[in-house]
């Protein structure tokens, strides 16, 4: 028979010797491994202090985004909850009265935006069905929490700080602080 | 220097000039009660912090790191919450057996520490059976282990504990011969006179090959009786759950755990004593000037040092081998262990008797 790979090897079935019956070596050599084990460093990354750097298409929690001026992108067309599979995405649409150009970019935007993050499955569908590149999926997870109400996340969650009066808090939640 | 026998002296001359003799022997005697629990306490929580530290390493892993400078709270953590819980008693137990078995398990455990010398003139207990003693104390453990097995009226419990009981038994065996090899060689059973016999080398040095074959089959020996893998049949978690402390919870399992660790303590420090001379330092033959630099080390912290030796030994053992089956558990007693360990007496006792050794 041909064999799948070739590193495959045939065992070794010969009956053991008496030196190799009585185990001493073995259980020496076993010893030796533990033994070495001591000396060798940790891989273990200490969570709350240390954190692995993610990879860039990691999808993580959404946030809705401003634009340079500090103005919601988001329009409340409604594409991200048509395309999001486990339909967690709810919003309410408002029209946005004169004096509030410096808060919405457009003529409409989104009064309630919810995203319940218990039903989200983070496959980023609604971060590729936004045309106004009003979501994303961040590099944080999912903390947790006591209640499920908790978890649906709404627009004062979601929303990034305002470039503009908060440069502070963004740079902080990009992590450049 | 720092001696634990200056301490001891110091009190007993501050309270002999201040009281009666009566009120003084009352006053050592809940003085070495109250020291002995605090030793218990100390030793139960620094030796699962340093099991589970040992096993970290050996994994490749941390172990406990949250709970104070590397996680040496963390025990004391545990206990509290264990002292928190609710012992349960299940429905269908033997009531009394099964409250009283931890406490016989503990009692066991406290009764042994009586003739270990702890350091130079530091001893609870200077008996003149003192090795005898010990080997037949701590064999009464395997009652309290019987007990909390029968009286738990769980077959996981009374499975473990006949495990335990026919392990303990069993390997009692070769223990005591490689104690009684010892013996041989000093000729008694005082744990004072052992270690005196051991001013110019220890036993291992000096009692050749025997010796380090006795040592090995004591190391193995101890092993099993404490039920500590690769002969942890009795608890064997994958197949009887947790074996005869299935049952409990709370401080009457807190009791089991820690009698388990003070008994690897006990048959360490019965180790040290034996084979590497307890609290005697370092010596070389008539090396004065090698001796006498060795003797300025405490002769406690001799002895803590060489427990705590055979007690990482044990921990290695443990954190390496998989467990054995019970055939091949009492096949290693019966057939291999018991005739070489007997072999190896006679061997000593030629040893002995022709002043070969050293």
């Amino acid at each position: 028979m041909q064999a799948l790979t070739n590193r495959a090897k045939s065992v070794d079935r010969k009956p053991m010797t008496f030196l190799e019956s009585i185990y001493l070596w073995n259980i020496f050599k076993g010893m030796l491994i533990t033994f070495r084990h001591i000396f060798k460093k940790q891989p273990t990354i200490h969570y709350p202090e240390q954190k692995r750097p993610f990879s860039p298409v990691f999808r993580g929690l959404h946030v809705l985004n401003r634009d340079e001026e500090g103005r919601e992108r988001c329009t409340a067309c409604g594409l991200c909850a048509v395309a999001c599979p486990a339909e967690a995405i709810t919003m309410e649409a408002a029209e946005r009265v004169p004096g509030e150009e410096n808060l919405y970019r457009e003529e409409k935007y989104a009064a309630r935006y919810e995203i319940n993050m218990l039903r989200c499955i983070f496959c980023g569908l609604c971060e590729e069905a936004c045309p106004k590149d009003a979501i994303y999926l961040s590099e944080t997870f999912a903390p947790a929490n006591f209640t499920r109400t908790g978890f649906i996340y709404g627009k004062t969650d979601l929303l990034i700080p305002n470039p503009k009066t908060e440069a502070a808090d963004l740079a902080k939640a990009k992590g450049e602080l | 220097m720092f001696s634990l026998e200056g301490i001891t002296k110091a009190i007993d001359t501050w309270l002999n000039a201040h009281f009666n003799s009566t009120v003084v022997l009352l006053a050592e005697c809940v003085l070495v009660g109250v020291a002995a629990i605090a030793l218990f306490a100390v030793l139960g929580l620094g030796l699962v912090w340093m099991e589970r530290k040992v096993a970290a390493v050996m994994q490749i892993r941390l172990g406990p790191n949250r709970l104070g400078p590397k996680g040496i709270f963390q025990t004391s953590a545990d206990t509290l919450k264990l002292i928190m819980k609710e012992g349960l008693t299940p429905d269908g137990a033997d009531k009394f057996l099964f409250n009283l078995a931890p406490f016989i398990v503990m009692i066991v455990a406290m009764l042994v520490l009586a003739p270990i010398s702890f350091a130079k003139n530091f001893q609870i207990w200077d008996i003149n059976i003192g090795v005898l003693y010990v080997s037949a104390v701590s064999s009464l453990s395997v009652i309290g282990i019987l007990m909390a097995g029968w009286s738990s009226n769980n077959k996981y419990s009374l499975l473990g504990a006949m495990r335990s009981g026919a392990q303990i038994v069993s390997y009692e065996l070769s223990a005591g011969l490689a104690i009684i090899s010892i013996v041989v060689l000093t000729g008694s059973l005082s744990i004072n006179d052992i270690i005196q016999s051991q001013q110019n080398g220890w036993w291992i040095f000096k009692g050749h090959i025997p010796a380090i074959i006795s040592f090995i089959i004591f190391i193995i020996a101890v092993t099993a009786e404490t039920n500590r893998a690769p002969f942890d049949l009795a608890e064997a978690e994958s197949e009887l759950t947790a074996g005869f402390h299935t049952e409990y919870s709370g401080m009457k399992f807190a009791l089991f755990f820690l009698a388990e660790y003070i008994n690897i303590f006990i048959v360490c420090s019965i180790g040290a004593t034996l084979f590497f001379g307890g609290w005697m330092p370092l010596h070389i033959g008539n090396w004065e000037a090698f001796n006498h630099i060795m003797d300025f080390i405490p002769s406690s912290i001799w002895f803590f040092g060489k427990t705590i030796f055979l007690i990482f030994l044990i921990m290695w053992f443990r954190w390496t081998f998989p467990r054995l089956r019970v055939d091949q558990l009492l096949n290693l007693e019966w057939k291999y262990l018991l005739p070489i360990s007997l072999f190896n007496l006679l061997l000593m006792t030629v040893v002995a008797i022709m002043g070969w050794h050293f």
